[in-house]
Order: structure tokens, then sequence, then C-alpha cells
């Protein structure tokens, strides 16, 4: 009992562990363990050098404020673009340790969105909601089944998803309608 | 070349890109023979990672056939087929010489928090990752490893990530003979966690999450207790019940930043994204544990602020270990796991989703449909 100075007897016995268990205890001893202790010296990681040759930096890359200098090495996907990309560009010039660092780059997240779809659209390869969603899998793998009589904590909260789904439509489609009104409002008054 | 590429949350699609290029004489370009979706790409998926850009190619988890190496590359070579650790590390900074591939300095322009890692947004570098048909490969020198001959390809894919995370965890766990061990999440890393406890000695491994059949293969693969949290008002308080009001020795979050199980935190989280994750599963480890126990933190949360009970970790005197894996540095000691027949990684696989299919993968995987564990994608060149 935690009450006295007896470990309560809660564990199974160790003998019968390692007769059920396969492999039970073959790395009890910590020396066993690759990551004991959590620095451990390497001479040999494959490196052949002290610093590495650097990438050719073939647009201004954005950097954390926390690094030194563009790290040598460096990703080169989607390159920041449109206003979406001005954003983020903002956002780098903030510490990691600055919340701005995160909201606008995921403010900029949202915009990007945006500007891909309309992106997708203009190039005639608009985006498919049923086929990118993935939704279909719903028939194919039993999506009900899956759900219905199952102990899922999430089911209560997809309602809300939908719900999200919807405002963020809403929005759209609210914001689309009152510009087509000040648009239809500026053309009655120019005449 | 076909990859699977972002459009936005909950959305992705297969597309044409171009192959990837030598961009740095370390490189290798690799024709991916296998890669995998892991429970992290979800948090991409959810657009809960900020600087996930639309285009992105994910995928982390990835095994393939070296197509062409940069001019200093003296490891491998072309037709080598080979398994990739999903932190791209340069070998030589302060942290990569002290086996924290995981925190590289060298790989990350976009973070100094966090190493490179494959196909996870701008945040972990800006690297297309495996789910495509050909993936750039830094630091060839370094990172891959030839798959040894022996090894089945499916055990392979499965060692770039979620095998080593969860045996990773059971060592942060510092896990003596006989302790009592709390697995949060049945997903991959969960199952691997508690697999690994035993064979770093625990008594007796607990594991809990919201999914029957996940639960179900908890006891399979990992002859672990099982507790559904739904069934129980208060898990933390049941908990403390089986271990006679003392709490468990240590406890594992492989939940992270999606956790269910509060509404409150669900909604502010995930929903809304006022905070960096949902830490309900963190929370109940931290309240689960007994006192001057280990919490071990291997669940991904976002760069943002979460609300995490600080104050019963400080009263507790607990132990908080984290880390992203560093995947290279467990391999010679999983190798011989899997040789031996200690461990079968690819045992949880549930799914072999083609390519072309990927966005339905990404919705199962997502909604945890038809007893999805973990998926594998094939694509086409494979
Ligand atoms: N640190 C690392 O190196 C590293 C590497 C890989 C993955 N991860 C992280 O580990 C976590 C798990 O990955 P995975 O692939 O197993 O994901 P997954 O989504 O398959 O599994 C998560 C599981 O947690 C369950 N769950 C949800 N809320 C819960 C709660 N409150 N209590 C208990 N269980 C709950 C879910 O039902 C699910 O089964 C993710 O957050 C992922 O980002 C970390
Ligand atoms: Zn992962
Ligand atoms: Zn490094």
């Amino acid at each position: 009992m935690a009450y006295t100075a007896q470990k309560p007897k809660i564990a199974y016995d160790t003998h019968e562990l390692r007769n059920r268990i396969v492999g039970w205890g073959v790395d009890l001893d910590p020396k066993n363990r690759p990551a004991v202790p959590k620095e451990k010296f390497n001479a040999n990681t494959g490196a052949h050098w002290d610093f590495p040759e650097r990438q050719v930096e073939r647009w201004p890359r954005e950097k954390s404020p926390e690094h030194k200098f563009l790290t040598p090495v460096f990703g080169t996907a989607c390159p920041p673009k449109g206003l979406s990309g001005a954003v983020r560009r903002y956002a780098y010039t903030f510490s990691e340790g600055r919340t701005a660092h995160w909201l606008l780059l995921l403010g900029a997240d949202r915009l990007d969105v945006i500007e891909s779809r309309l992106g997708a659209l203009l190039r005639g390869r608009p985006d498919n909601p049923i086929t990118e969603t993935g939704v279909l899998s719903e028939f194919k793998r039993h999506g009900i089944r899956s759900r219905i009589g199952q102990h899922r904590a999430d089911i209560k909260h997809q309602a809300v998803d939908l719900l999200l789904f919807a405002a963020t439509y809403a929005a759209i489609g609210s914001a689309v309608y009152s510009l087509g009104r000040a648009v239809a409002r500026g053309a009655r008054t120019d005449r | 070349m076909r990859a699977m590429v972002y459009r936005g949350p909950y959305r992705v699609r297969v597309e044409e890109k171009e192959i990837p290029s030598i961009e740095h004489p370390n490189d290798a370009i690799v024709r991916v023979t296998r890669a995998a979706i892991c429970g992290s790409d979800l948090h991409l998926y959810h657009g809960m990672m900020p600087d996930t850009r639309v285009g992105m190619t994910f995928g982390h988890e990835f095994t393939g056939i070296v197509e062409a190496v940069g001019a200093s590359v003296q490891n491998l070579q072309r037709g080598d087929h080979v398994l990739v650790p999903f932190n791209i590390s340069c070998g030589s900074c302060f942290f990569c010489v002290r086996e924290l591939y995981s925190n590289c300095h060298n790989t990350n322009a976009n973070a100094s928090a966090v190493g490179g890692i494959y196909g996870y947004s701008h945040t972990a570098g800006g690297y297309d990752g495996g789910q495509g048909e050909y993936v750039r490969v830094p630091f060839a020198d370094v990172g891959p490893s030839k798959i040894p001959e022996w090894m089945d390809e499916e055990d392979a894919v499965l060692l770039t990530d979620a095998c080593p995370t969860g045996y990773f965890a059971a060592e942060l766990g510092e896990i003596k003979e006989g302790d009592v061990v709390v697995v949060f999440g049945a997903g991959p890393v969960g199952l691997f966690s508690a697999k690994s406890s035993w064979l770093m000695g625990a008594g007796r491994v607990i594991v809990i999450d919201h999914l029957d059949y996940r639960l179900e293969m908890a006891k399979r693969f990992a002859q672990a207790e099982t507790i559904n949290f739904t069934e129980h008002d208060d898990i933390v308080m049941h908990l403390k019940k089986i271990t006679d009001f003392l709490g468990a020795d240590v406890c594992i979050d492989a939940v992270g930043c999606e956790a269910d199980g509060s509404f409150f935190q669900v909604l502010t989280s995930s929903k809304l994204k006022l905070q960096g994750g949902s830490p309900v599963a963190l929370n109940w480890a931290i309240d689960s544990v007994r006192k001057a126990g280990n919490v071990v933190a291997i669940g991904g949360y976002g760069p943002l602020f979460s609300a995490v009970k600080f104050g019963d970790a400080m009263n507790k005197g607990l132990t908080i270990r984290t880390n992203q894996c560093s995947v290279k540095r467990h391999w010679p000691r999983l190798f011989e796991h899997v040789k031996n027949g200690v461990l079968k990684p690819s045992e949880i696989v549930t799914h072999r989703i083609p390519l072309e299919e990927i966005a339905e993968g990404y919705h199962i995987m997502s909604s945890k449909l038809d007893h999805c564990v973990k998926p594998l994608v094939l694509p086409q060149a494979a």
C-alpha cells in the first residue's frame, strides 16, 4: 500500500512474465538501451566534413531568426508565393518564441488554401471535394459500422467538423453576397 | 512522377510533379518502394501544423532504391535498397555527434527547435516527403542504411519511425524491473511502446484508448492489459484504484495533440486552433503517474502553447522526458530484435493502399475506419 513503506503488489511476477512474453527483460540492463545516456559521442556518423558544403540558395530562403545563418541544407518544396507568401516571409521576422510567428504562419496557411483553390480553378485543374477528401471510403470501408455501436469518443465532435465546414462556406457565401450587393449598389449610384 | 500533394485541411490528391534532383553533393535520389501514413501526418492533414503549404508532398516513413547520388556520396550507390530514418541529419553538428539526430541544427532553416523531417511542413524544414514515386534524400552518407537481406521490407518501413519511436518512448520512461507502465494511445507508436516496455522489464503494461479494435491489437500484439477510457467516468481515478492508490511508475503519452476525451480541449485545439494541441492524454498521464514517477511525452504537439497541468507535475516531482526519436541510433539494437524474432513490426500493418488512392487512405486513417492501425502506401513505380 502506498501508505506504508512496501510497494503494493500491483504488477506480475517477473518469472511468470519471462515465460509468458517473448523478449521480456532483454533490455532491462540500461547498457542495452541505445538512447542511454541521452548524449553519446559518436565520431562515425557517416559525415566526412566538419561543416557541410552549402546548398545553393536559388531564391531568398526564409529562415528562423533563431538561426545564426541559413542552414547549409534546406528544403526547396513550395517556395512562398502570393499573399500567403508575403505573410509567411513576415512571420519569419519573428522568433519562434513569439506567438505572432505561429499565428501568422497559421493564417498564411489558410490564405494559401484560398489562393490555391482559385489558382487551380483558373488553371483548369479545379479541386474536387469528393475525391480529395477521400469521403467515398465511407462507403467502401464500413463508415457506419466503424462508428456505430463502438465506444468511440470522437463521434460527439465529428458533428462540430460539419458545423465548422458549413460555417466556413456560409461565411464565404455571405462575403460574396455582400460584395455582389455593394458592387451592384455602386453600379446603380454611378448611373 | 506521381506524388501525393496537400490541398488544404482534410484534402489531398495525387499530382504529376517533377522528379526531384540532386541539390547538394551529399544528396541521393531514392525511388520509393514502400511508404506509410503516420499518426503525425494527421496533424498536417488536419491543418494543425503551422506552415503546411499547399502542394507539399507528405511522408516521412519510406524505403526505396537509390536512383542517383551526389558527387560526395561514399556509402551508397545506385541500386542500393535502403530504409531512411524520418530525421534529416547532417552527422556533424553539436547534436548529431551526440547521436541526437532528431535535433540536428543544420537541416531545418525554418526552425531551430526541431531538426529536418521529410514531408513534415516547413516548420520541419520544407522537404518533400516519400508519399510519391521519388524523393530527395539529403545527407545520404548519414541517414539511410541498406536493408539487410534477411529483413522483410514491411518491417523495414516500420523501422523508419513507428517502431523505433515506440521503443524510444519506453527508454525515456527509464523503466525498472517490475514497473507499472501505462501507455495512452493504441496507435502504432503506443503499440510499440507497450511491447518495448516488456523488453525493458516492466511488470505490468496497461494500454488505454477509446477504439476497441486497437485495444484488441494491443492485447494481441503487445500482450497488454487494456482499458477503454470511455467506459470510465474518470480514467485517472480508475488507474489509481487498480494501482492500490499509488499510481503508475511510468506513463507514456503516445497520443499527442489530437487527444480525445475532453470536448473543451478538442474544441480549442483541433477545431479552433487556439492551442498547440489537446493535452488530454498528457494531463491524464501527469495525474495517473505516481509521485516522483516518469512521464513520457512522445506524442506530437504543435509549437503553440497547450493547457498542460504543470502545477501537478511540479508538486508530484515528476520527470517529464520527451523528444522526436533519433531513429538511426536505435537501428543496431532493433535490427537484432527483428532478426531474433523478439519484434515483428509489420504485424501491425492493416492496409496497403495504392498511391493513386491515397486520399481515401488519409480519410480511413483520420476517421479510423475499417479497423485501420497502420496503412502502407504503394507507389506505382514500386
Ligand atoms: N516523438 C516522435 O518521434 C514521434 C514519432 C512518430 C509519431 N509521433 C506522435 O505519436 C503520436 C501517435 O502516433 P500514431 O502513429 O500512433 O498515431 P495514431 O493517430 O494512429 O494513434 C493515436 C491513438 O490515440 C488514441 N487516443 C485519442 N485520444 C486518446 C486519449 N485521450 N487517451 C488515450 N488514447 C487516445 C486514438 O484513438 C489513437 O488510437 C502522434 O501524436 C504522433 O505525432 C511522435
Ligand atoms: Zn511519424
Ligand atoms: Zn546535425
